[in-house]
């Protein structure tokens, strides 16, 4: 259910051929009315449907967030254990190309940190289906975060219909021994850009993309920097209260004697994201400033 | 059902002016005119008696009066501070949550706001579970950890409790989604206060609806106040029956002190959603006799209006209807006070008896299917 994904085969195309396939019962076109078909989503999943709401861009769901945050996160909790709610909420989130500040945040910082909520986020076209399928047939709100402008990245994808990736289990893309890059999202491809250069460059760089934000397999991660040393943490989104500022307190909690530089944010710009185009490349994260960070960390310079 | 034809929807009350929210002076209440207006409803109601069996009856009785001294057993507790946080009564009201439930089966689904412990009896919670949810107990409808505002009961189809002005009304226009995706007959009645129909989550939800063919009935009981704020100060358009002409929704006007009348606009309704899979909007114009809650000063109502709607409380209407008609006497309706007294008591030393629940309830159902990693095992 959501604007435009029956007739229009979503704006996006994510949900081309669904209508034909499954009939106008199961996918569902909305009016433009984000806070009431959330909110219808779960009251549905109350009455026991498994509902899959998609927002036009995670942007729009800052309307429906009454819905999600007080009526899906809570109401397992507040009804001691008697309404689960298994909705998935997908869409693209983050930057475009040249959309604007209220088309282009990254909010899966604000989602993260309701308990009651999961937040996922795939980087590659195999982890978008095995994480949206785990998401789907899990029995809690999953707020699943894709990026626009990785929607025409083509990589191998199994067959399987059964494949599925768990929640809450990191993924290592590229293995390394002289500094961890932990990644998301549109900085993951960015991240592995990254690395080849610095190989290049005798630094040996291991690449892990969280896959799920919450709950965050944050032991993977601590254990690439036990043997690393070193961490850069790159994102799109801003870097205020964001994923990678959490990221960052856990290692320094869990693995302080293991730091031989203290942790990097690479983070997009604290601005609302400008139109110039220009203004927009400075804006998001670009491989030069992942480079110099790992580079900086590494005490290179 | 009646053997007669239906009175008409009654429209009583509809165009009194209520008052400006600003603190007048006393005025003097016009008794004679109040007892009139008061016999004329009386009058009303016991034309529609004859629908119903004489235990029926009593029994409509007997929820309304257990609503009323359960409520004030409520305050009472609340004020020897076993209850905590906010209490919102709904003394006042009680005709409109029984009339209108005693119109749905056991499986058709009921959602209210945070003035629901009303609801929730008249749906057939136990007094004990409200009460010890009340008090915050492990013995309590949501395990204690929802309090006044989040009462639930799966079984009973009860979804709620919902603190969040009109929250509940996209969630029940999803249940009723969901009624008719799985090709059942089930309703859903929805419960909100005038003051939610200009939340925007109001109009998103009647216009899907009615677009969708939804089979959701929304009950709008008018207290003509949301919380201080009096309905002429906060609507420009009153008369909510008629907001549903933007929707090309059925429509309503319901006299909220007579419980038959609010059963029968109810039963047209639901026999409109089970039918034709269509909504309907009522609006139910009724009147809370104590604050917005437990701790509301109520400065911004008069003591005379108090009274005059107090002069037409549903369950003295209900009770003097039946007592005219000869359906029972005062005798057999002070037996049930008795009764329903008891049932109240029994359910405070149900809750006092009971125990908190366990520290690690902290964390449990936060999740259906917890997954563990290293941040959530140790963020406790």
């Amino acid at each position: 259910m959501g604007e435009e994904v029956a007739e229009y085969d979503g704006a996006y195309k994510v949900t081309r051929g669904l209508l034909h396939e499954f009939g106008n019962k199961r996918v569902i076109d909305t009016p433009i009315t984000e806070l009431g078909f959330a909110g219808l989503g779960v009251g549905a999943a109350m009455a026991g449907l498994r509902p899959i709401v998609e927002f036009m861009t995670f942007n729009f769901s800052i309307l429906a967030t009454d819905q999600i945050i007080n009526s899906a996160a809570k109401m397992l909790y507040m009804s001691g254990g008697q309404f689960n709610i298994p909705i998935v909420f997908r869409g693209p989130g983050g930057s475009a190309l040249q959309v604007s500040s209220q088309h282009s945040q990254a909010l899966e910082s604000w989602y993260a940190y309701f308990p009651g909520l999961k937040v996922v986020m795939p980087s590659t076209p195999a982890d978008a289906k095995g994480l949206l399928k785990s998401s789907i047939r899990d029995d809690d709100p999953v707020i699943f975060i894709e990026q626009e402008r990785m929607y025409g990245l083509k990589g191998e994808v199994p067959d399987d219909p059964d494949f599925t990736i768990p929640l809450g289990v990191a993924d290592i893309k590229r293995e390394g021994t002289d500094c961890t890059i932990v990644a998301r999202s549109l900085m993951v491809p960015l991240a592995l850009e990254a690395a080849a250069k610095l190989q290049e460059q005798g630094v040996s760089c291991e690449v892990i993309d969280p896959r799920t934000i919450r709950p965050l397999d944050i032991d993977t991660i601590i254990e690439s920097v036990k043997k690393t040393n070193r961490v850069v943490l790159a994102e799109e989104s801003h870097p205020i209260c964001g994923v990678n500022a959490e990221i960052s307190h856990e290692i320094m909690e869990r693995a302080f004697d293991y730091l031989d530089a203290p942790v990097k944010r690479v983070s997009g710009a604290d601005v609302p994201m400008p139109y110039a185009k220009n203004l927009e490349q400075l804006a998001v994260p670009d491989l030069e400033k992942i480079i110099a960070a790992v580079r900086e960390v590494a005490y290179l310079d | 059902m009646s053997k007669q034809s239906p009175a008409p929807p009654s429209r009583a009350g509809a165009d009194e002016q209520s008052s400006t929210g600003v603190i007048d002076p006393p005025k003097d209440i016009d008794k004679k005119k109040l007892a009139r207006e008061r016999d004329q409803a009386k009058e009303r109601q016991k034309d529609r008696l004859g629908g119903l069996e004489q235990k029926q009856l009593i029994d409509l009785y007997r929820q309304m009066i257990l609503i009323r001294r359960f409520e004030e057993k409520a305050a009472e507790v609340y004020v020897a501070g076993k209850i905590g946080g906010f209490c919102h009564l709904y003394i006042g009201q009680e005709a409109v949550a029984v009339g209108s439930i005693s119109a749905i089966r056991k499986d058709d689904y009921v959602l209210g706001s945070y003035r629901e412990h009303g609801q929730a009896l008249a749906k057939g919670m136990s007094a004990r579970s409200i009460m010890a949810e009340l008090y915050g107990k492990a013995t309590g409808c949501s395990k204690g950890k929802g309090g006044s505002m989040h009462m639930f009961d799966k079984e009973l189809n009860f979804l709620g409790g919902h603190a969040i002005v009109g929250g509940q009304i996209p969630l029940a226009t999803g249940t009723a989604f969901a009624s008719k995706y799985q090709d059942t007959d089930r309703v859903t009645l929805c419960f909100f206060g005038e003051a939610a129909v200009n939340q925007g989550a109001f109009h998103e939800s009647l216009n899907m609806a009615q677009l969708w063919k939804l089979p959701c009935i929304y009950i709008c009981e008018n207290n003509q106040y949301g919380m201080g704020t009096s309905v002429d100060r906060a609507m420009s358009l009153r008369d909510i029956a008629q907001k549903s002409c933007a929707y090309e929704i059925a429509s309503e006007f319901v006299d909220g002190m007579d419980v038959l009348a609010i059963r029968e606009a109810t039963l047209r309704a639901v026999e409109r959603g089970r039918k034709e899979y269509l909504p309907t909007l009522l609006e139910i114009r009724t009147y809370r006799f104590m604050g917005h809650s437990m701790s509301d000063p109520g400065k911004y109502r008069t003591r005379a209006e108090i009274e005059k709607y107090q002069e037409r409380d549903p369950i003295k209407l209900f009770a003097a209807s039946l007592i005219e008609k000869h359906i029972t006497d005062e005798a057999t309706l002070e037996k049930l006070d008795k009764e329903v007294r008891e049932e109240v008591e029994d359910a405070v030393r149900f809750a006092e008896e009971s125990p908190l629940p366990a520290p690690e309830e902290l964390y449990t159902d936060v999740y259906s299917n917890p997954i563990e990693t290293g941040q959530s095992r140790t963020i406790r």
